[in-house]
């Protein structure tokens, strides 16, 4: 089986998937982007090709007469102790790090005490995490610098004193964990595997045998990937030569086509900018419009309005949604925002009034974008991180019924991976077309 | 695999057209700098509408504020001087050209060969599609102290020419304009000096024309955005009109001609272009503070312009206007009103259309300049427009003549890119 | 509500008729009007100029449109312009094809800057079947050149007319539209007169609304309004208060939302003078009475013409002109309110703002589009400037 890959190099995350012969998904990745592309690359596609061959090794489990609940069950134990294994790995790495940045400081008084408080915050977040990885669900949308960050944070606080002051700990960790972060996993996927394995058995010995057997028929198989595309925001810093990078419009269009085939017209706003395009019966784009150098209408403009309320992005939406009359906010202009709100707020408009208002301009900016590339004809997808956030896409609704009727309106749950399925099928199409005569 | 279009062997080397043309402007900019000191008198004035055979027929300088610009935001400098211009007062939001220009006067105004651009005694406003130009040289005007004259073109907001404005605009010249430029000069208007001159454009237009229509071809040899940048040079500024110009054009023509016959592609700054692989007509103007970048981004993906409405922008000759020694006032009106600028929309689409069937281009592309609103406002409905009339793809991309502030590599790419890629499946019908 | 009404109107009436009239964007009088008699026509016209006798004589209402200040919002119009593009066509070009402008029968754009130039040519693509003209205004004003030249372009202009309303225009019917002009000039000159004398009689927010409302209505109509407003208002009892007196400019074109104008009085800045809605202002003295009316316009444009942004200034310097006007109106500072990316407006700025300078009258500045929404800086701002004033008076000349 020949398999493509996909990279989708954002400018706040990095998403790889990878197709099978059939175009069917098998693997997913998603990391966030820093200031290494390359590294950004490594991960999304290391995850993705993790993520692959647990699918393979889920079909191997299909075989077993184990029942639905079950199945599922031992599969996510598995999954969740390799992912255990991957972390438990890089906090000791990080602790090395760590260790090496003390003695790299040259404060030999700070020397013994820092080492200690080390051992203290590391073993809790050891212990930490074989507790919260054991838990049914893990949320994967937390990455390693936030899980790791926050415990760190909270002990360094607790760990230091005048002995050992808590910006030497901090300074310590910040330096660490940017070269952290800069690396791949480094453990191989087959002893991470086996070690998961292991440690599943000890707590279902029941399931020995078919751990052994389900487990046994994925190692040492690695995946061979043998076409890979690039798009993004990053594809010009992508390790990949020139035929292999596609241009994100295009591979967008392309991947909302493969998520909802009748689809013409896709509205992407990202967090630095918003296409409009427009595409055929075949995902092929016939027009597209971006913003241009204002920001008004991308995410970032929903970025500066939650810091200004010092209240995260993600609660925008949900507070948005409990107004009862949104208020008219006609200036979208970034700069303004922070002035906009605070006008409104002196005179007496509720957050989330306001909040409802802001919505609704921003999805006004894309309106004309969308008038720009064409229009609304027919069925129509959302993507990006704004079409996540309910208030937006019931401000989008509310204006395309008014604008141009009833549309079917489209968000795939996996939309975050749009441009990188796009990617990977242009992969897969150019290697078909080579094997072609 | 960068640089496909490019042929590797090929050395850049300059065209004899090309030395001629770098000789002409240094003599030019060397004359500019002693005109004074050599009793002569600066007159400065605008591309669209410029009459540089009646300033040269009373032996005057012409200066162009608007080439003093663009060099500024070539050199790197226009950032500077478009800070010092935000300084005393002028707006964020208004042209780049006029600030750019202000700037590089409040800072000495040195030239781009480093010689100092002496004062106006003139501003002569010719007043030819661009408001703009107007408060640029009444802003000028307070600044200098300087004399102004006015030539007022009147817009084509029919799409024709009608008696009543070419009546005004040879009574503008004949009553008004050239009484004050004798006075101004002390010299006697001589009309038949100037029909020889005329004469002589009419020559170098007709060599202009056949080198903008070489790119009927394919492959195209020439450029006709980025590369007819250097081949309008002289005719649309201070050498119309003179036997420089006339020789100039022959030896362009005959080497343009010559690459036709060898079916070479256009040159560019990293020499010859070895593969076509998109012929577009571009509508826009210039960014002066990106130009090569920007361009390769072209050449890099073998992408050349077959015609663009920014060559037309000091005379329209391509069909069929040519100036006229047997009318020398009559061919001066007829030629300001048939700048690219002073047409008005529903010619402008046309025009281009027209362009995109007979140059059988691929593909339109609109570059929008932040500055200049008589070229920008309505590109979108006119994109529109030749899409629905063509049905051959539209880009877009934004940027400026010389603000660098408003240039983003990245988003032009990405449009550009896309666009490309669009034409691409648009014209092999397969999705890859 | 009427469009014609014989009854005087309380003070509160008129400025309430006045307010109905402004939120009118969908033009419900203009369809009155014309539904009132067959054949009638009537034509929208961009700022800042349009013969409006000339018009009107020919049966045609000329309808000023002013933009959608914040009572629009922009999806389709925006579609058209880019960012760095004014507001005022984007939310023309909404409103026409949002079917407000049906009432319509043509569209002149009079050279103001090239963005209005260029939505004429908008107008013929979108539009080919309705009447669009530019209007290319003489900037040379020698009789025999420019003045002989504008005569055949109202000549022309005035034959697209008559085809539109199918009636010829008499000399007798021309005379008697510039002497209704005439004399809606003559009562916008004591409306401006009056509140420069006593600005607390007159609030900016209600000298505006009824030059607006002169954008829509006949102007026989008009007339009878400001006649009843200059009735009404010198019994209104209005307190005067300590604010300081500017010169307003740059605010000819796209309109600043009601609530900025409203925000400069509170902030303590008298108005005692603008070039809001300059249609009715633009000619400076009454056109002569005699026979050859067109020709009369023409000298009327050639000779009595405001200085303005989009006209070339000739001979007389404009920042000239701007210090004698405020001298005349006793100005104590100027305030540069002009739209975001409004070119002629803003490129005119630093030559006045020098010449202030170098006089020695204070002045400030801020842009706005209209449909801003939010007046807290220019609040604080115009509070400060006025405050200034307040205390130590014009500024010492600084610069030479």
């Amino acid at each position: 089986m020949a398999y493509s890959l996909g990279i989708d190099l954002g400018s706040t995350t990095s998403k790889a998937v990878i197709l099978d012969e059939d175009e069917k998904i098998v693997g997913r990745g998603l990391t966030n982007t820093r200031s290494n592309y390359e590294v950004a690359t490594a991960l999304a596609q290391e995850e993705a090709v993790i993520n692959a061959r647990f699918h393979f090794l889920d079909r191997e489990l299909e075989k077993s007469d184990l029942n639905g609940a079950a199945r599922e069950d031992l599969f996510q134990r598995l999954e969740n102790n390799f992912r255990l294994e991957q972390h438990l790995y890089r906090v000791d790495r990080l602790q090395e790090t760590c260790l090496e940045a003390v003695e790299k400081a040259g404060a030999d008084a700070l020397r013994e005490p820092a080492r200690r408080a080390l051992d203290a915050i590391f073993d809790e977040c050891r212990r930490e995490a074989i507790e919260s990885f054991s838990l049914q669900r893990v949320d994967r949308s937390r990455f390693f610098r936030d899980i790791v960050g926050s415990h760190y944070m909270a002990l360094a606080e607790n760990l230091s004193g005048e002995a050992l002051p808590y910006d030497f700990l901090m300074s310590i960790y910040d330096r660490s964990i940017l070269k952290e972060e800069n690396r791949s996993i480094g453990l191989a996927f087959d002893e991470a595997l086996k070690a998961a394995r292991r440690r599943t058995s000890e707590g279902l010995p029941h399931h020995r045998a078919l751990l052994e057997t389900v487990t046994d028929a994925i190692l040492d198989r690695p995946l061979h990937l043998s076409s890979c595309v690039g798009t993004g925001y990053g594809r010009q810093r992508l390790p990949f030569p020139k035929e292999h990078i596609r241009s994100e419009i295009l591979c967008h269009g392309l991947g909302a086509h493969y998520f909802f085939p009748a689809t013409r017209t896709v509205l992407d706003i990202g967090g630095q900018d918003t296409k409009a395009i427009q595409i055929d019966e075949r995902g092929v784009v016939t027009s597209f419009q971006m913003n241009d150098r204002c920001a008004a209408g991308c995410g970032r403009y929903l970025g500066y309005i939650a810091d200004e309320l010092n209240i995260g992005l993600h609660e925008l939406g949900p507070l948005a949604m409990k107004s009862k009359r949104s208020v008219r906010i006609t200036s979208t202009c970034t700069v303004f925002a922070g002035a906009e709100l605070r006008d409104r707020l002196s005179l007496g408009d509720s957050r989330e009034d306001i909040l409802a208002g802001l919505h609704r301009a921003i999805t006004l900016r894309a309106m004309s974008l969308l008038a720009r590339s064409g229009g609304i004809e027919n069925e129509f997808t959302f993507t990006g991180g704004v079409a996540k956030n309910a208030a937006a896409v019931k401000a989008l609704r509310q204006l395309v019924q008014e604008n141009y009727g009833e549309r079917k309106l489209n968000i795939h749950p996996d939309s975050i991976y749009t441009g990188a399925v796009g990617a990977a099928l242009y992969a897969r199409r150019a290697q078909s077309s080579k094997l072609e005569p | 695999m960068a640089q496909a279009g490019i042929s590797q062997q090929a050395s850049v080397q300059k065209d004899d057209s090309m030395l001629r043309q770098k000789n002409m402007l240094s003599d030019y900019y060397r004359r500019v700098a002693s005109a004074h000191e050599e009793g002569k008198k600066i007159v400065y004035t605008y591309v669209p509408g410029n009459l540089a055979e009646l300033f040269l027929s009373f032996d005057l300088v012409p200066v162009y504020p608007e080439i003093n610009s663009l060099q500024s935001g070539m050199r790197k400098k226009s950032a500077r001087y478009i800070q010092a211009a935000e300084k005393i007062g002028h707006s964020e939001d208004v042209c780049s050209y006029v600030k750019s220009d202000i700037g590089m006067m409040l800072e000495g105004n040195i030239g781009p060969t480093g010689e100092r651009i002496p004062e106006p005694d003139l501003l002569f406003l010719s007043y030819t599609g661009c408001f703009t130009f107007l408060k640029w040289f009444e802003n000028l005007a307070q600044h200098y102290r300087a004399q102004m004259i006015l030539l007022q073109t009147p817009y084509q907001g029919d799409g024709k020419i009608t008696e009543n404005m070419k009546r005004y605009m040879v009574r503008q010249l004949r009553e008004e304009i050239i009484p004050q430029l004798e006075s101004f000069s002390g010299k006697k208007f001589d009309e038949d000096r100037l029909r020889e001159m005329l004469a002589r454009s009419a020559r170098a237009e007709e060599d202009l024309v056949a080198v903008l229509q070489s790119a009927r071809h394919r492959p195209s040899p020439i450029d006709a955005y980025f590369g007819a940048v250097y081949y309008i040079a002289p005719i649309f500024t201070a050498f119309r009109g003179t036997q420089e110009c006339v020789d100039y054009y022959a030896s362009l023509r005959a080497e343009v001609e010559e690459r036709v016959a060898l079916g070479l592609g256009p040159v560019t700054p990293e020499g010859p272009l070895s593969q076509e692989r998109y012929r577009l007509v571009i509508e826009g103007t210039q960014c002066w503070t990106h130009f090569r970048e920007f361009w390769k981004m072209f050449y890099d993906e073998g992408a050349v312009a077959v015609a663009s409405s920014y060559s037309k922008v000091g005379g329209l000759y391509d069909t069929g206007f040519r100036h006229d020694p047997n009318d020398p006032l009559g061919t001066l009106a007829q030629y300001c009103m048939g700048c690219y600028t002073n047409l008005n929309l529903p010619t402008r689409v046309e025009l281009l259309e027209q362009y995109i069937r007979e140059y059988q281009a691929d593909g339109f592309l609109v570059n929008s300049i932040k500055s200049c609103n008589s070229f920008s406002a309505g590109q979108l409905l006119m994109l529109r427009e030749l899409e629905k009339r063509t049905g051959k793809p539209g880009g877009f991309i934004e940027s400026d003549l010389v603000d660098p502030r408003y240039f983003s590599a990245a988003n032009i790419k990405t449009r550009l890119e896309s666009y490309l890629q669009m034409i691409d499946q648009k014209r092999s019908g397969k999705v890859q | 509500m009427s469009t014609s009404s014989n009854r005087s109107r309380t003070l509160e009436e008129v400025v309430q008729y006045c307010e109905s009239l402004y939120e009118d964007t969908k033009l419900q009088c203009v369809q009155r009007w014309k539904a009132a008699e067959a054949g009638r026509r009537a034509i929208g016209f961009m700022p800042v100029y349009v013969p409006r006798e000339l018009i009107y004589a020919a049966g045609v209402l000329p309808v000023g449109l002013m933009g959608g200040s914040d009572r629009v919002e922009i999806i389709k119009g925006d579609a058209y312009y880019q960012s760095y593009i004014c507001h005022i066509p984007r939310s023309t070009i909404e409103m026409a094809l949002s079917h407000y402008l049906d009432d319509l029968d043509g569209l002149l754009c009079p050279s103001i800057c090239d963005v209005i130039r260029n939505l004429s040519g908008m107008w013929k693509l979108l539009f080919p079947d309705r009447l669009c003209r530019y209007l290319d205004f003489p900037q040379n004003f020698t009789p025999e050149v420019g003045g002989a030249y504008y005569r055949r372009e109202l000549e022309e202009l005035l034959a697209d007319l008559e085809r539109l309303s199918g009636r010829k225009v008499s000399e007798g019917e021309l005379n008697r539209c510039i002497e209704l002009y005439n004399h809606n000039r003559e009562l916008v000159e004591q409306l401006y007169d009056l509140r420069a004398k006593q600005p607390w009689l007159v609030p900016t927010i209600e000298s505006y609304l009824l030059l607006r409302a002169g954008n829509l209505l006949p102007v026989e109509e008009h007339n009878e309004l400001l006649e009843n407003y200059l009735r009404e208002v010198p019994g209104s009892h209005r307190r005067q208060m300590d604010n300081i007196r500017v010169f307003l400019i740059g605010s000819f074109c796209e309109q600043p939302p009601l609530g900025l104008i409203r925000t400069l009085e509170k902030a303590g800045c008298y108005i005692v003078d603008d070039d809001f809605v300059l249609t009715s202002r633009w000619l400076t003295r009454p056109v002569e009475p005699g026979p050859d009316p067109l020709g009369r316009l023409c000298k009327a444009y050639l000779e009595t013409s405001t200085f303005h942004s989009s006209k070339y200034e000739g001979p007389q310097p404009k920042p000239k002109l701007l210090l004698e006007q405020i001298a005349r109106r006793r100005a104590d500072g100027v305030v540069f309110c002009a739209p975001s990316f409004c070119d002629p407006a803003l490129l005119d700025q630093p030559m006045y703002m020098r010449a202030l300078d170098e006089a020695g009258i204070a002045h400030t500045s801020f842009k706005y589009a209209e449909n801003t929404g939010q007046f807290q800086n220019i609040r604080e701002q115009v509070g400060t400037f006025s405050d200034s004033i307040k205390l130590w008076g014009a500024p010492s000349p600084v610069r030479t």
